[in-house]
C-alpha cells in the first residue's frame, strides 16, 4: 500500500497565513503556507524553534484556525465550520498524541481512551471493545483501571496513542511524541508508529530531534512560517522498521 | 444515551471533586446553612400558624369574647379604700344591649363564674366553674366525650346538674365513670351528665400551656339561684369580696366579615357604658392577624439570613469554582483538542457546580430538620415541617449551583483550545 503523492489528500493547506499579534507588532506564524498531506503518508515536521510547526499543527488539529486561507481534512472544508462543528470533525477525522501525554487524571486507562468517543453527536456503541482493543494493542490490558499516575512515561504515552487511534481517525497527529521519554521508550513509541504506518494510517509527527525525523517517511522542513525542504523517502515499510 | 451522558458527567464531576475533598466540604458549607435555616424557617412560620389557628378554631372564628377584668388597683383606692366589696364587669345590660340591638350578632352566650371549690369525698380542686346555657358549646365548638351538654329543661328546672371537663373527670373519678355520679360544688350536690373534651391552653391563657383546662359547667339559672352576684375570693390569704354579674359574654357573629364591625360596636358599647377598664375583649379573628403578623416577621428576618447565606454559598461555590477552572486550564485545553464542544465543557463544570450546591443542600436538609426539633425542645414552640419544605430547600441549592456555576463554566468553555492546551 502507501502508493505515494498518488494518494488522495487527507490534509489539504490551500494558501494559509496564520498571524498573531504580540503586543502591537503582527507575527507571521504561517506565511501564504499550501501543502497537501496524502492519505498513509508519515510525514515529519521538522524546523527550529518560531518556524511555525507549532502553529501548522494547531491549524492541522482544527484548533487554530487560519487568517487566511482555507483548510481542508478529509476533503471537508474547515473555513465554514463554527465551533461545534470543528469541534465534532475533532472528534471524528483527528488524532492528537502529545508530548506530556495529557491524560485527563481523574479518569481511569480505558476511561482516557474513550474521552474523543464521548464528545461525538452519535457516539459508536461499540466504543468500549474498541478501547479494549486498543489498550490490549498498546500492551495495558491488565491496568485498564489504572490512573495516569500509576503508569510510567512510556505507559501514558502509549495510552495516548491508544486514545488517538480510538475515533478511527483520518489524521494522526503527534508533537514530540517522543520529547519526554528515555531513549529506550521513544524507541519503542517510534516503533509503535512505525507499526501503524504500515497499517496504513496517515502520520504527521513534529519533532526537532533529527534522528526521530529520520525514521518517517518523508520530511518537510519549515523556515519563518515557509516550506524550506521537502524531502520524499522511499523506503519501504520494511526499511522504516529495521 | 443522553441519560448515560448525563451519569458519566456527574461521576467524572463527583470524582473531579473527590481529588479535593476537604475544599469541596469548605465550599459546600454556606449553601449548607442557607438551606437548613429555610427549612427551619418554613418549619417555625408553619407551625406559629398551625398554632394560631388552633386557637382561632377553639375560641371559634366568628366569635367576640368579652371578659370582665378586675381593674387595677390605684384605679380604685381613693374612692374604695374601705369599701369591701369590688364591683366591677360586665353586666345583664351589657348582654341585653348587644344581643337586642347589634346587627349580626346571631348567639350571645353569657358565663357566669362560681369561686368555690369542687370535691367529691376525699378530692378536691379548684376548676373554672361556669354558670352558663346550652348553646355555650355550640357557639363554642366544644367537643362532649360522654353524656351530654347541659339542655334547655336543665336551664328551664334550675336542676342541679353539672357536666366535667376531662381533666376534672380523671381526677375526681380516677377508676368509674363520672356519669351519674354527685359532686359537691361549694354547699351544693350536682350530678354528673356529661364529659367535655378539655380545650389545650394557649400561651394566651394565664395557665400554663400544655395541659387541657379544668372546667365545670352548670346551668346559669342555677348558678345565679344558689351563688348570687356577690361573691368572696380566697386568695393568698386574704379574702375579697366581689360583685360581678357576668363574667364572660361569648358573641357569635353571623358571618365571618362582620366580626371586625361587631367587635368595634362592642368595644364602643363597653366604653361608653363602663367608667372604669374592667373588661377585655378577645377577638380571635385578631388574634389570626396578629400571629400572621409575627409570622411575616418570623420569615423576613429568617429568609434574610437563608438569602444571605445562600449569596454567600453561593459565591464561594463561583470563586472556589473559578480557581479550579484555571487550575484544570490544560485539561480543558486537551478535551476541547479531543473534540469537546463548549456545551461539553460547561456542562462538565456546571454539574461540578450543582453537585457541590446539591451535596451542600442536602446536608443542610438533614441539618434543616435536625434545628425545629430543638426548637421544639427548648424554644416550646410549635414547628412543622411540610414535605414541599426540603423539595423547596432542595430545589434552591440546584438552583444556586446553577446560578453561580454558569459564569465559572462559561469562562472555561470560552477558552482558546491551543493557549489552554499550552497552559502550565
Amino acid at each position: 500500500m502507501a502508493e505515494p503523492s498518488s494518494n488522495q489528500p487527507v490534509a489539504e493547506l490551500i494558501g494559509v497565513t496564520r498571524n498573531y499579534r504580540m503586543g502591537t507588532n503582527v507575527v507571521r506564524a504561517l506565511d501564504n503556507f499550501s501543502f497537501t498531506f496524502g492519505r498513509g503518508e508519515y510525514w515529519a515536521v521538522m524546523g527550529s524553534s518560531g518556524s511555525g510547526k507549532s502553529t501548522l499543527l494547531n491549524v492541522l488539529g482544527c484548533i487554530d484556525r487560519p487568517t487566511e486561507g482555507d483548510y481542508k481534512v478529509d476533503g471537508i472544508s474547515t473555513n465554514s465550520l463554527d465551533d461545534d462543528a470543528l469541534s465534532e470533525l475533532r472528534s471524528r477525522k483527528l488524532g492528537f498524541v502529545f508530548q506530556s501525554y495529557n491524560l485527563i487524571p481523574q479518569l481511569n486507562v480505558l476511561e482516557n481512551i474513550m474521552v474523543p468517543l464521548f464528545y461525538q453527536d452519535d457516539p459508536p456503541a461499540d466504543g468500549e471493545e474498541r478501547a479494549r482493543t486498543l489498550a490490549a494493542r498498546v500492551g495495558l490490558s491488565e491496568r485498564l483501571d489504572h490512573r495516569p499516575t500509576e503508569l510510567s512515561g512510556g505507559q501514558q504515552q502509549r495510552v495516548a496513542i491508544a486514545r488517538a487511534l480510538v475515533n478511527h481517525p483520518a489524521l494522526i497527529l503527534a508533537d514530540e511524541a517522543t520529547g519526554n521519554l528515555d531513549s529506550q521508550t521513544a524507541l519503542e513509541i517510534l516503533a509503535l508508529l512505525d507499526e501503524l504506518h504500515a497499517e496504513g494510517r496517515t502520520i504527521v509527527l513534529v519533532t526537532h530531534e533529527p534522528d526521530v525525523g529520520e525514521r518517517a517517511q518523508h520530511v518537510l522542513r519549515l523556515k519563518d512560517g515557509r516550506i524550506e525542504s521537502v524531502k520524499r523517502g522511499q523506503r519501504s515499510m520494511a526499511g522504516a522498521r529495521a | 444515551m443522553s441519560q448515560s451522558t448525563f451519569a458519566r458527567t456527574v461521576r467524572l464531576g463527583v470524582s473531579s471533586l473527590m481529588l479535593h475533598k476537604l475544599r469541596a466540604l469548605l465550599t459546600t458549607l454556606g449553601v449548607l446553612f442557607g438551606t437548613s435555616s429555610v427549612i427551619a424557617m418554613l418549619a417555625i412560620g408553619e407551625g406559629a400558624s398551625e398554632e394560631a389557628q388552633e386557637q382561632i378554631r377553639q375560641l371559634g372564628s366568628r366569635n367576640v369574647i368579652l371578659r370582665s377584668v378586675k381593674p387595677r388597683e390605684d384605679f380604685n383606692t381613693g374612692a374604695s379604700q374601705n369599701v369591701r366589696v369590688l364591683s366591677y364587669g360586665l353586666t345583664e345590660d351589657d348582654l341585653a344591649r348587644i344581643s337586642e340591638t347589634f346587627p349580626g350578632v346571631a348567639r350571645v352566650v353569657p358565663v357566669r363564674e362560681i369561686y368555690e371549690e369542687v370535691r367529691r369525698s376525699d378530692r378536691a380542686m379548684n376548676p373554672r366553674v361556669m354558670a352558663t346555657l346550652p348553646v355555650y358549646r355550640d357557639v363554642t365548638g366544644r367537643v362532649v366525650s360522654e353524656g351530654r351538654f347541659l339542655a334547655d329543661n336543665d336551664e328551664a328546672g334550675v336542676s342541679n346538674v353539672c357536666v366535667l371537663s376531662d381533666e376534672v373527670a380523671n381526677y375526681l373519678f380516677p377508676f368509674q365513670s363520672p356519669l351519674g355520679e354527685e359532686i359537691k360544688v361549694g354547699a351544693d350536690y350536682y350530678t354528673v351528665v356529661g364529659i367535655l373534651l378539655g380545650r389545650v391552653r394557649q400561651q394566651s391563657d394565664s395557665a400554663p400551656a400544655g395541659k387541657s383546662t379544668a372546667e365545670v359547667f352548670i346551668p346559669l339559672e342555677t348558678g345565679r339561684k344558689w351563688y348570687g352576684n356577690m361573691q368572696v375570693r380566697m386568695r393568698a390569704g386574704s379574702r375579697e369580696m366581689e360583685e360581678v354579674e357576668l363574667h364572660e359574654i361569648v358573641v357569635e357573629v353571623d358571618a365571618p366579615e362582620n366580626v371586625p364591625v361587631v367587635a368595634s360596636a362592642c368595644r364602643e358599647m363597653l366604653a361608653r357604658n363602663h367608667k372604669q377598664s374592667d373588661y377585655e375583649i378577645v377577638v380571635p379573628l385578631e388574634l389570626l392577624l396578629r400571629a400572621e403578623e409575627t409570622k411575616r416577621i418570623f420569615n423576613i428576618v429568617l429568609g434574610s439570613i437563608a438569602s444571605i447565606s445562600l449569596l454567600v454559598g453561593g459565591i464561594g461555590i463561583m470563586n472556589v469554582m473559578l480557581a479550579t477552572v484555571t487550575e484544570r486550564t490544560r485539561e480543558i485545553g486537551i478535551r476541547r483538542a479531543l473534540g469537546a464542544k463548549r456545551r461539553h465543557i460547561v456542562s462538565q463544570f456546571l454539574v461540578e457546580c450543582v453537585v457541590l450546591s446539591v451535596g451542600g443542600g442536602l446536608l443542610g436538609v438533614a441539618l434543616g430538620l435536625a434545628i425545629p426539633l430543638i426548637v421544639e425542645r427548648y424554644a416550646e414552640m410549635r414547628t412543622i415541617i411540610t414535605p414541599s419544605a426540603p423539595i423547596l430547600a432542595f430545589l434552591i441549592s440546584a438552583g444556586v449551583g446553577v446560578i453561580f456555576g454558569l459564569y465559572p463554566a462559561w469562562r472555561a468553555a470560552t477558552m482558546d483550545p491551543v493557549e489552554a492546551l499550552r497552559h502550565e
